[in-house]
């Protein structure tokens, strides 16, 4: 019995020079970046401080961090399939084989919904979602934890395949039967399998506990009609979390049974029906894009409203359409398959539902506008984002009207047509409100703002190169390209293509600018503080606690007594003096206690997931008993709890005060 | 009966001119490239692109506006104009509130209308009326090419599909693996091929010409190459290949049908004089002794139950 499974030297690809120059570069940066936190003595702080730490807003933070390094992963795989589509024309081949060309797309797919956009969007519920519902931290603060590392898990193994083996070479859906061991046989499609069921498990955990804190958990007073409309979106979305991924987590365990113990549920052979994985994929997949676009149309219903200093218009509309979109998202899985051969009853009916999901957004669009109409806007980055976003998502969501109706569809399904308009939806919604977000509530995490000029200069990169990039995707699509092709024979395709790989070079420029944004904004920090933890004349609660946020976030819990409660309360203390006067009485403070749970709890996700990737069984055994001890050292502990005294708390709560007063 | 959709359709959605004009400019600065999708050359095709661009149309009048309103209110309310009027606690209407509900819901009756209506007259099985009587094809998708079998004449084409113009063509698919997606876009709609599972679609070509045709459902490593062209040619010169192919090349048999199920790829077109009886349905349910060939399409409709 071979003690290394499946795994030998032949895994690592030393024969290939181009995933070789990669993965050497991307474990130099690894090494580097970790010889420097040794050579700084970082250590003891990083795992005091951020591994371990339960705080909500450090999470968020990292869970922003993990996004943004694998934007810069999922990029690069982009300008490699666009430079690759650039060349490859008439008798080129370009510079990728096909067995790498497929990686390269699938691993883009994969990292940037899995670990790219959804992180984000959980990145922003973590940092705002307490700070907004006036409460100290998250329902379940260590399981928090334990969602955030587990995910990193899944961004581990994805990044490993890399270096050792494959990824999975059957686009990011992994349709059966060419996801089946017959026609892979690789240990690629296991990667993708693994490396999602494990991060699966911690976005559902992330789900319960988020559905838990909005529903349970906010501060004394703020009833149903006064929770922010974020927070609304990030509860339908959480809701959405927690219907939808278990059927994922249920399809890929099926997948694996018949890869790894001979099942038969979606063989060709043996009365297998690789169409019920289709089905089942979707059902999980519909509802994942308005996971990753609902919390982003909540970050722009705060931008609107902050910048233009007035309420969102039609609260309750907002409400009622988040909710409708939360219920329909269910109702459309078959309009990704309309090709499939269902009958016109079926399609007709699924092409209706898809429209009809249009409604409730194109009414959120009608109330942005409507909540700018007769504000003092103030043309800020986020604003700017937000109104980019406006204008593209509208267009993206016109494109996806059209395909509903079915034979629309018969004529794009798949083709380049297809990619334009769900990057039309998903860079110009969930990305651009990432951003939107990002330099938003910024300067609340770490207490200065970020710059304006690169921030801008970002934004408009962005923007032009995301129109350069995808309209032509879409003139590609009528003109009959499909997705997907290492190479093509029409040469009246390739200048559509060359401006596309042009517009991705544009979106490369934002990108550097963002990074420029960062670093001059962290040399110029102290002439950007933002002392008075409302930098923008925010509406919602977390504009009221210093910048950053204390670990217990509120010195005392905030009466709310009508929605926008903390711009009820400057407009009052406007009116009748600082009500902040006199200071509450401060009482000790409850807090979680670090806890290693989470990363441990990963580290050993992590490796039976390779395990069983390579097939080393006392390694997979190893690890689940690893996971198991974490979690009962956990269920034993003794310390749950810190106490913050109230000297404390009185003493940070004083010096911010003393800060605003100047 | 497309002709009674295409009537129904122009009625239905006259209103918007301005839109419709603006479709019809945005097609024509895509028509120097007069490919694909925008170039149909069957009624199929010739629906569905009329469809695409209706459902544009009516879109398009609600979408330019609201996109121009955008742009322009926050224009206009910038923080710096004090002509603006200052509405700063304006934060809810009834009014509006019902023209924001029905604005998108009356656009979505209308493209809703059209896509009920469509997908019922383009279903992929509907049978195209025509005098002429309709050829049928049977497609199988193989790793990586196209096997076009014709029961009628008894012979059979790789990665060439040879139709007569003018004439209805009735397709059975399926695939030997992996899942395909068989599509002639100046045709009209693609439809998938499944193991063990037979789609139907139905494709007219109006004249002679020849059309590209592939995959539209990644399969793998030689999908790239996985082309076809299907020839349209008078139904004389129909006649005529089918004579000219029965003479010559090889048979399809078990033996040599598993010798071209192989993968390969950019397999250059060729073809076989005679097919085994029977094969279709063998393709399909292997397990099973061949019946009629007659009844290859039934007893697996994806209609129906798949087993």
């Amino acid at each position: 019995m071979n003690l290394l499974g499946k795994l030998s030297w032949n895994a690592i690809p030393l024969d290939q020079p181009i995933p070789m120059f990669a993965s050497g570069l991307m474990i130099l940066a690894v090494l580097l970046i970790l010889a420097w936190i040794t050579l700084r003595g970082h250590w003891p702080y990083l795992w005091r401080e951020w591994l371990t730490s339960v705080d909500h807003k450090r999470i968020g933070v990292m869970y922003c961090v993990l996004a943004l390094v694998m934007l810069l992963r999922g990029f690069t795989d982009a300008i490699m399939m666009r430079s690759q589509q650039a060349v490859a024309a008439g008798s080129e081949q370009g510079y990728l084989p096909p067995e790498h060309f497929d990686q390269i797309f699938s691993a883009h797919g994969t990292i940037m919904i899995f670990f790219m956009a959804m992180p984000f969007m959980i990145a922003l519920m973590n940092f705002a979602v307490p700070l907004q519902l006036g409460v100290r931290d998250v329902a379940f603060p260590t399981l928090n934890s334990v969602s955030l590392w587990l995910t990193a898990s899944g961004v581990l193994l994805t990044n490993v395949s890399l270096v050792v083996g494959e990824f999975a070479k059957t686009g990011w859906v992994a349709y059966p039967p060419l996801s089946e061991l017959q026609f892979s046989p690789g240990v690629g499609v296991d990667y993708y399998l693994w490396a999602l069921q494990i991060s699966g498990i911690g976005t559902l955990m992330t789900g319960i506990n988020f559905t838990t804190t909005i529903l349970k958990i906010r501060a004394p007073g703020m009833g149903y009609m006064r929770i922010p409309v974020f927070c609304w979106t990030a509860l339908a979305t959480n809701l959405l979390i927690v219907a939808a991924f278990p059927v994922l987590t249920a399809t890929f365990a099926m997948l694996l049974l018949d890869r790894y113990l001979g099942f038969h549920f979606f063989t060709v052979d043996s009365q297998g029906n690789p169409m019920m994985y289709v089905n089942l994929f979707w059902v999980w997949g519909h509802p994942e894009v308005y996971i990753l676009v609902l919390p982003a149309f909540g970050v722009f219903s705060e931008v609107f409203a902050t910048f233009s200093g007035k309420p969102l218009f039609g609260y309750r509309s907002m409400v009622a359409a988040t909710m409708a979109i939360c219920v329909l998202s269910f109702l459309v899985w078959l309009h990704h398959f309309f090709t499939m051969g269902a009958g016109a009853d079926v399609n007709g009916f699924f092409g209706i539902m898809t429209m009809i999901i249009a409604v409730p957004t194109g009414v959120k669009i009608f109330n942005w506008l409507f909540t700018m109409y007769g504000g003092r806007v103030r043309f800020t980055v986020p604003l700017l984002w937000s109104l980019g976003f406006m204008v593209t998502f509208v267009i993206g969501g016109m494109t996806g009207v059209l395909m509903a109706v079915p034979p629309a569809d018969f004529q794009l399904h798949n083709s380049l047509f297809l990619i334009a308009h769900f990057h039309n939806v998903i860079i110009g919604g969930t990305v651009f409100g990432a951003m939107a977000g990002y330099n938003y509530w910024f300067p609340k995490a770490f207490g200065f703002t970020l710059d304006e000029r690169w921030g801008k200069a970002s934004f408009w990169c962005w923007l032009v190169g995301f129109y350069l990039a995808f309209m032509p995707l879409y003139a590609l699509g009528l003109m009959g390209m499909t997705r997907r092709m290492q190479h093509y024979d029409n040469l009246h395709w390739q200048p559509w293509l060359l401006a596309a790989a042009a517009g991705a070079v544009i979106i490369l420029a934002g990108i550097a600018c963002q990074i420029i944004q960062l670093v001059v904004s962290i040399r110029t920090r102290d002439q950007r503080r933002d002392v008075t933890g409302d930098p923008w004349n925010g509406r919602t609660l977390e504009w009221s606690t210093p910048s950053p946020p204390p670990a217990w976030n509120f010195p005392v819990l905030p009466q709310v007594e009508s929605k926008d409660d903390y711009w009820r309360r400057k407009a009052r203390a406007h009116v009748e003096g600082d009500e902040r006067r006199p200071p509450p009485d401060y009482r000790p403070i409850e807090m979680p206690a670090n806890s290693a749970t989470g990363f441990v709890t990963a580290f050993f996700a992590v490796v039976t997931g390779f395990a069983l990737i390579w097939h080393i069984w006392w390694m997979v055994a190893l690890g689940v008993f690893g996971a198991f001890v974490t979690m009962l050292v956990f269920a034993f502990r003794e310390t749950e709890e810190i106490e913050i005294p109230a000297a404390e708390v009185s003493r940070v709560d004083r010096a911010y005060r003393a800060e605003v007063a100047r | 009966m497309l002709k009674r959709f295409q009537i129904r359709q122009r009625t239905r959605v006259s209103w918007p001119c301005g839109a419709r004009t603006l479709a019809l400019v945005a097609a024509a600065a895509l028509g120097g490239c007069s490919e694909g999708v925008l170039d149909p050359k069957g009624p199929i095709a010739s629906a569905e692109k009329m469809i695409l661009f209706d459902s544009l149309g009516i879109m398009l009048a609600i979408v330019i506006p609201t996109i121009v309103a955008t742009l322009g209110v926050a224009f206009w309310f910038r923080s710096s104009n004090t002509r603006a009027p200052h509405l700063p606690d304006w934060e809810y209407s009834g009014r509006l509130e019902l023209i924001v509900w029905s604005i998108p819901a009356m656009t979505v009756l209308l493209v809703g209308g059209i896509g009920w209506i469509s997908a019922h007259d383009l279903d992929p099985r509907k049978p195209i009326a025509s005098s002429a009587k309709p050829i049928t094809v049977q497609v199988v998708s193989l790793d990586w090419k196209w096997l076009f079998i014709y029961p009628d004449q008894g012979i059979a084409s790789v990665n060439r599909l040879v139709i007569p113009a003018a004439t209805p063509i009735s397709f059975d698919l399926t695939s030997a693996g992996v899942m395909n997606s068989f599509f002639v876009p100046q045709l009209g709609s693609q439809i998938y091929t499944m193991a063990k599972m037979v789609t139907h679609l139905q494709l007219l070509a109006d004249a002679p010409g020849t059309y590209p045709g592939f995959s539209a459902q990644f399969s793998g490593n030689g999908f790239a190459d996985m082309q076809f062209t299907a020839d349209a040619v008078s139904p004389e010169q129909f006649a005529q290949w089918a004579t000219a192919t029965r003479n010559a090349g090889p048979t399809l048999d078990a033996p040599s049908y598993a010798e071209l199920a192989r993968p390969t790829q950019s397999v250059p077109p060729f073809t076989y004089r005679a097919v085994a009886p029977g094969l279709f349905q063998t393709i399909i349910s292997p397990d099973e002794a061949p019946v009629h060939p007659s009844h290859t399409a039934h007893a697996m409709d994806v209609r129906g139950s798949a087993h």
